[in-house]
């Protein structure tokens, strides 16, 4: 027999899941980040072409998205390391909260900033 | 009279989900269920039972997708309207119907050197383990376990690796690493230092979100991970 999603319906997993996912998603994203970087090397105005593009509104919303899923990865891996080396006995869910609370909150700042 | 409809999981692995209409009565457990099916409906359907008061964890099952004590869970906490379905644990083969084979469960017990190893002989005088040190209290956290195989039967990694350990045998070689009394240290540290292991732990933290004793067997494995970082560190293992 094999667990369904009922088994697994619960915080702590709904946390390993975004920590996963968000994970996965900025290793998708960081080779176009260290492109993005790389065109200084190609002179100043390669680069500044290229910010300049990144000033689209929706570009902008995209970076919006980057910054909830790095504040995300960053909180949920504060989060594990917690767990992991701190004693800690029923707090975990606090820690959850304030984990996701965190990342929201670093998205916010970010899109106010927009 | 109002009826509960029941499905419950029939047959061996290949089985299937079957229908029953159950008496609703108050107070009822999910244990109450699956007896009044047995001794009123279907007598060849097989389940495991023994204490119905959550002493001896026997009767662990799935019910509505989550493992959990049925003698210790009612009907009223669990009923989907007016519905629930019962299987066998998950991750362990199925012997027949709500009957799990749970070999495997206790032979990890057994792999990760869950055994008591004495450092004295019946000569020496009783240990004294003061009831506030470091050791005892950790151990404390962990020893109420009885094996009943809700934690393990909810672990994913179990799924995705079956040679792993699972919550239950980890957590019980987290309580004698903590014993001062233990001989074995290293080689349980050795044991549950691989592949299968503590290191093999996710952190999904479903183990301690279902354990029916209120156990966090996420805790003793990242007490064990950090045990075994430090004697690989001193070149103990």
């Amino acid at each position: 027999m094999k667990n369904d999603f009922r088994a697994r319906n619960h915080p702590a997993w709904w946390a390993f899941l975004l920590h996963r996912l968000s994970g996965l998603a900025l290793s998708l994203f960081l080779p176009f980040h260290f492109w993005a970087l790389g065109q200084a090397f190609q002179g100043e105005a390669r680069l500044d072409k290229l910010l300049v593009w990144t000033e689209q509104p929706l570009v902008k919303f995209a970076e919006l998205g980057v910054i909830l899923l790095l504040a995300a990865h960053l909180t949920g891996g504060l989060r594990l390391l917690a767990l992991e080396f701190l004693p800690w006995r029923g707090w975990q869910k606090t820690l959850l909260a304030w984990a996701a609370g965190a990342a929201l909150a670093a998205g916010l700042a970010f899109a106010l900033a927009l | 009279m109002n009826m509960l409809q029941v499905s419950v999981w029939r047959g061996g692995g290949d089985g299937e989900y079957r229908s029953y209409e159950v008496p609703r009565q108050e107070s009822q457990s999910v244990l109450d269920v699956v007896t009044y099916i047995q001794r009123n409906i279907d007598a060849t359907l097989s389940y495991r039972f023994a204490c119905r008061v959550g002493m001896c964890g026997a009767c662990a099952m799935t019910v509505n997708g989550v493992a959990r004590w049925t003698c210790r869970t009612h009907v009223a906490k669990v009923d989907q309207g007016g519905a629930i379905q019962i299987a066998p644990l998950a991750n362990l083969p199925v012997v027949k119907d709500l009957v799990s084979d749970m070999r495997e469960f206790f032979d990890k017990w057994a792999r990760a050197r869950g055994q008591f190893a004495p450092r004295a002989t019946r000569k020496d005088a009783f240990a004294r383990v003061a009831s506030d040190s470091p050791g005892r209290l950790a151990a404390d956290a962990g020893i109420e376990c009885i094996g009943c195989g809700v934690c393990y039967a909810s672990c994913d990694v179990v799924s995705w690796n079956p040679d792993y350990l699972g919550p239950a045998a980890l957590n019980r070689a987290w309580t004698l690493v903590n014993d001062v009394r233990d001989g074995a240290r290293r080689e349980r540290l050795a044991a549950v230092a691989g592949d299968a292991g503590c290191h093999a732990c996710h952190t999904h933290l479903s183990c301690s979100e279902r354990c029916p004793k209120s156990i966090a067997p996420t805790a003793s494995i990242a007490g064990l991970k950090r045990a075994v970082a430090i004697a690989a560190w001193k070149g103990e293992l």
